[in-house]
């Protein structure tokens, strides 16, 4: 989720309270993109193709802060092939804020400001034509001192970013690259230490990690001079891309219609712009479409990891466990500009429990990295891994069960949040006691094993929300969202829309409806999707349920409140109840062009009751004392689904969670050189977990219903990367007798921590 | 860039012999076409050796050594029904490049001339004791496999020549060999450390070893100090210990991405032990 369009949930009343049972939600179809998937003939970003297209390929810059001099592509032009070249002054100018910000991103201005930040691209007839003009494109650079760790970015002696950024949230006295600030809590931290038995404090830091999404970014662009344009991409919101590509080109937002592709997982990457806006430039410069696809090392050299972070914690106890108070201070880097999602951390942090005093500070701080994207409950995984961390290290000091103490101190119903508000109906507690009672949490340890425990929450978020539901004459669905299928979503909808119209599930077909034939939809982000596309489908297919009875009424003469609808036909109630046969919803369909017109039904709104989640993972780890090598044995995740529509897609999101977890805390990196340059720009050395380093993941859903769902749906797709990072340091700490503090948790990293001993 | 296939390598080596420029032999691709796409060698002169007759072939000979083909994939090693008999450390540190897809195409030689001192393949061939064939304009010599690479992306064979063939030895009795890397990771990944070893028995002593390290130095390495601190011993807790310590001792590594250099010293021990001891138990295996 984008920080700048995060809405703190108000809450809701949607749930059916009247609901016992389900005939379609929460049973495990077949997902309709399934096979197309398997079979190939699903289109990807790469897969769109347009007659007479260019091939496009960016300039990125070497160095990773550098003044742009000159760009001279007089070569390149010369080159048989090339159709046309962009530069920053291709784009709009006279843009702020945000816009400002992605378009500085997007295509260098006066400075290069990371290894890989773009400075041209070409458009040519091949693709290899565009590569070698790439290369006779000559950029003079006066390479300026450079900074790209986070704690060395806000000494006072640190390279500058960019002296204009920093808001009026930062105090005085601070170097210039720390550009936000922020704090929150509540009681009074001082009292609340000084009744503790044992205060635990300590600093943690974490590495930025990237998403590792399979598909590299691709898009085609099509712009004409009259400013009339076609974008097909690779992304998680093609609304989103559609505004800011309008406005980084200076197009009138309606006028450029946005498809997007299938995608090949985003995970919070695809949320944002790279070569979209690129692909649109160059297209009206060469009055041609062009095509433009990233490779795997500009995916990771330019495109958005998540913040690195440094944090410091401090936890008060009393010796049976309860918490008198917590305080935690969150510095996170986000690149080369402002954004790092530090409030999300601090806010983040200690909201699994109900605590009397706590007290959270956050710093956004920029230095010369690719700008941050967002990643999956943004900002939480690596708060929680620093306060789980504090959990666990004083339970193993006070001989204390790690979920009995995390029991002691949960956030329950009515809790007030570490982050302000009162919670509603939540899911913290069902957690714990569903990890406490897994067969895992008692199971024996091997010699050399250890075990670990974390919890983590994340808020959710509703967003603006269009659906649009139509009948056809044969009785089946189609439905439209905008909310591009990043988890097995168009199974969900129908589902929900089955269950609602009470036909099948495989007489509804749902599509990702293009910017041009559907009202505006926020970005497929912040856990959202089954959420509030689901709610607006239920409501979308209401609509056409309510025309449905206003059809056999008509036909049956009776009024229209004397009809219900009831698997999937309409039934006289009331008085009338056993008047007429209950009447299909097909054969209504079936004439519905003579009774009134077509059938449909649609939704719009931004609905504010997506239910905060909570999850409790638990770890087993073995670590080899002589290599530092460390193997995860056992996983299991427990988290709040609120109800799990299709239970295997959100088992799917519970083991992706920990299987991208397992990566951030084990081996994923990025390695900048002295140079500032980024040396891991392939998988190879940039080390996601391989299949064979994972375990199976035992995935327990629990299910506490959210008010603000007719169904009572909670998203899930983010929480699950909260826990993994502490709950995988607890395990591999214990493990190895010694407290690990520093991510990714590297072989050597674990060796030196040996060698220096001290506790767990 | 001009593509050749020649049908012999006497055509080969004319070919490579009157190019100018960068010239690169192909066989299965998995480090030239790498460095090709990613701009880092784009050769002017790429002679594809995979049309000469019998580069597949895997051969043992009469005496019981073997020949691999210059063009034998690993998988075609790793299917092979003998030689993984024979010489399992040669196979298995070959087998644990790339993946499956990788494994179709990559090649002994190829690992062995791209010259990288973290090749899994060449520490175990290195302490196998095999040879390669050079042929190049002046005829054909035989090369230990030790004495094929220089220095990182460097190699001892000059303009024209190239390898023709690998030869191990026969395999012989009361003896094993064995490789093991350390990665972060459980495969797809480049070795941190690499520790070959090959050894011989007489009872349950050693009677020959040779022992290898990869990773930890500008090239492959044999380490005559490993070696001798296990000959003469039953590999008892005194002897491991003794050639971890040569093995660290012979270690000069970088510091990289992959690896810091106090921890690629540390591991080579343990490794050369974990090493050491499957081979010594393959060898007992083989003369019960």
């Amino acid at each position: 989720m984008a920080l700048d369009e995060y809405k703190p949930q108000s809450g809701g009343a949607e749930l059916d309270g009247e609901r016992k049972s389900f005939d379609y939600v929460g049973t495990r179809p077949e997902r309709p993109d399934g096979l197309d998937k398997v079979t190939g003939r699903a289109k990807f970003g790469a897969d769109a193709h347009a007659p007479g297209m260019l091939f496009g390929a960016v300039v990125r810059s070497p160095h990773a802060h550098a003044r742009i001099l000159r760009i001279d592509t007089s070569k390149a032009e010369a080159l048989d092939g090339v159709k046309a070249i962009v530069t920053r002054a291709d784009f709009a100018t006279g843009l702020t804020g945000e816009f400002a910000n992605v378009l500085e991103n997007v295509m260098a201005g006066e400075k290069a400001l990371y290894d890989g930040h773009a400075v041209a691209a070409v458009a040519a007839t091949s693709a290899l034509a565009a590569r070698d003009a790439v290369k006779l494109i000559e950029v003079e650079y006066e390479v300026l001192p450079h900074v790209t760790d986070v704690d060395a970015a806000m000494a006072p002696d640190a390279p500058v970013i960019n002296d204009s950024y920093a808001d009026a949230s930062v105090p005085e006295g601070f170097n210039a690259n720390v550009v936000r600030y922020h704090e929150s809590g509540h009681g009074d931290v001082e009292a609340g230490f000084a009744e503790a038995d044992m205060v635990f404090e300590d600093t943690f830091k974490t590495e930025a990690t990237h998403q590792g999404y399979i598909e590299p970014h691709a898009c085609l662009g099509s712009l004409g001079n009259d400013g009339k344009g076609e974008l097909w991409c690779c992304t998680q919101g093609h609304w989103y891309a559609q505004k800011y590509c309008a406005a980084l080109l200076g197009l009138e937002t309606s006028q450029l219609r946005v498809t997007a592709s299938e995608i090949g997982g985003g995970f919070g990457g695809k949320t944002t712009v790279f070569i979209e806006p690129v692909a649109l430039a160059l297209s009206r410069k060469a009055n041609r479409p062009v095509k433009l696809v990233m490779s795997r090392s500009e995916v990771l050299r330019a495109t958005g990891p998540t913040s690195s972070a440094s944090m410091d914690i401090k936890i008060g106890f009393k010796t049976d466990g309860t918490i008198t108070a917590a305080e935690g201070t969150f510095r996170l880097q986000g690149g080369a500009f402002p954004g790092a999602p530090m409030e999300f951390s601090a806010m983040c942090a200690f909201a699994c429990y109900d605590l009397k005093n706590v007290r959270q500070v956050g710093y956004d701080v920029v230095a010369n990295r690719p700008k941050q994207a967002a990643y999956r409950a943004p900002g939480a995984p690596m708060a929680a891994f620093a306060v789980e961390s504090v959990i666990d290290m004083a339970c193993n000091k006070m001989g204390l069960d790690p979920i009995e103490v995390r029991l002691k101190n949960a956030a329950r119903d009515g809790s007030k949040a570490s982050y302000g508000p009162r919670f509603d109906q939540i899911g913290m507690v069902a957690t714990l006691e569903a990890a406490k009672a897994h067969p895992h949490y008692a199971a024996p340890l091997e010699p050399g094993q250890g075990r670990g425990v974390a919890s983590g929450f994340w808020f959710n978020h509703g967003g603006e929300t269009s659906v649009s539901l139509a009948l056809s004459e044969d009785g089946t669905a189609q439905v439209s969202v905008g909310t591009p299928d990043i988890g097995g979503s168009r199974a969900s909808m129908a589902l929900m829309a089955a269950e609602v119209l009470g036909i099948p599930y495989e007489n509804i077909r749902v599509t990702i409806a293009d910017t041009a034939t559907l009202g505006y939809n926020d970005v497929s982000h912040g856990s959202r999707v089954t959420y509030a596309s689901g709610l607006a489908t239920i409501k979308a297919a209401r609509a056409a349920v309510e025309k449905l009875c206003q059809r056999a009424a008509a036909k049956w003469g009776i009024p229209e409140d004397a009809v219900k609808w009831e698997n999937g036909c309409a039934v006289p109630s009331g008085p009338n109840a056993g008047d007429f046969d209950p009447m299909p919803l097909a054969d209504i369909t079936a004439t519905m062009g003579q009774t009134g017109g077509p059938i449909s039904g649609h939704f719009e709104a931004t609905p504010e009751g997506a239910g905060v989640s909570f999850g409790t993972h638990i770890v087993d780890a073995e670590v080899d004392p002589e290599t530092g090598a460390t193997k995860i044995v056992r996983y299991t995740v427990v988290q709040d689904a609120g109800k799990a529509v299709h239970p295997t897609y959100v088992e799917g999101q519970y083991q992706g969670g920990a299987a991208q977890g397992i990566g951030w805390a084990l081996n994923e990196e990025y390695i900048y050189g002295e140079d500032g340059r980024l040396q891991n720009t392939v998988f190879l050395d940039y080390r996601i977990p391989v299949a064979s380093d994972l375990p199976m993941i035992d995935a327990v859903i629990v299910e506490v219903p959210n008010p603000g769902h007719p169904f009572g749906v909670r998203g899930v797709g983010e929480t699950g990367i909260v826990p993994p990072l502490a709950a995988i340091a607890n395990a591999v700490s214990n493990a190895a007798g010694v407290r690990l503090k520093s991510l990714p948790m590297s072989p050597p990293k674990i060796l030196e921590a040996l060698e220096a001993g001290g506790d767990a | 860039m001009d593509y050749h296939t020649p049908a012999s390598f006497d055509e080969a080596v004319s070919l490579a012999t009157s190019a100018s420029g960068i010239t690169r032999f192909l066989a299965g691709g998995t480090d030239v076409l790498v460095q090709l796409r990613a701009d880092i060698v784009t050769p002017d002169t790429l002679i594809d050796i995979k049309h000469i007759p019998g580069v597949r072939d895997i051969t043992q000979n009469a005496d019981g050594s073997w020949t691999i083909g210059v063009a034998a994939p690993g998988a075609e090693m790793s299917e092979h029904p003998q030689l993984g008999q024979d010489w399992p450390g040669v196979v298995e540190g070959m087998d644990l490049i790339g993946s499956t897809q990788v494994q179709g195409r990559a090649t002994l030689v190829g690992n062995l001339c791209n010259a990288s001192p973290a090749a899994d393949s060449v520490p175990a061939m290195v302490a196998a004791g095999a040879t390669v064939t050079v042929t190049g304009p002046d005829g054909t010599r035989t090369v230990a496999v030790e004495d094929i690479p220089t220095a990182p992306g460097r190699t001892s064979l000059a303009k024209g020549e190239m390898i023709s063939a690998v030869n191990l030895p026969a395999r012989g009795e009361n003896a094993g060999d064995a490789y093991l890397r350390f990665i972060p990771r459980t495969e797809m990944d480049i070795a941190v450390v690499g520790c070959g070893v090959n050894l011989r028995l007489d009872g349950d002593t050693i009677v020959e070893a040779r022992v290898s390290l990869g990773a930890v130095a500008p090239t492959v390495l044999l380490v005559q100090e490993c070696a001798d601190a296990i000959i003469g011993t039953t590999l008892d807790e005194a002897a491991l210990d003794k050639l971890a310590e040569a093995a660290s001792a012979a270690c000069n590594p970088i510091t990289d991405k992959r690896g810091t250099i106090k921890f690629r010293t540390h591991v080579a021990g343990v490794l050369a032990k974990r090493t050491a001891q499957i081979a010594y138990d393959r060898a007992k295996g083989a003369s019960k």
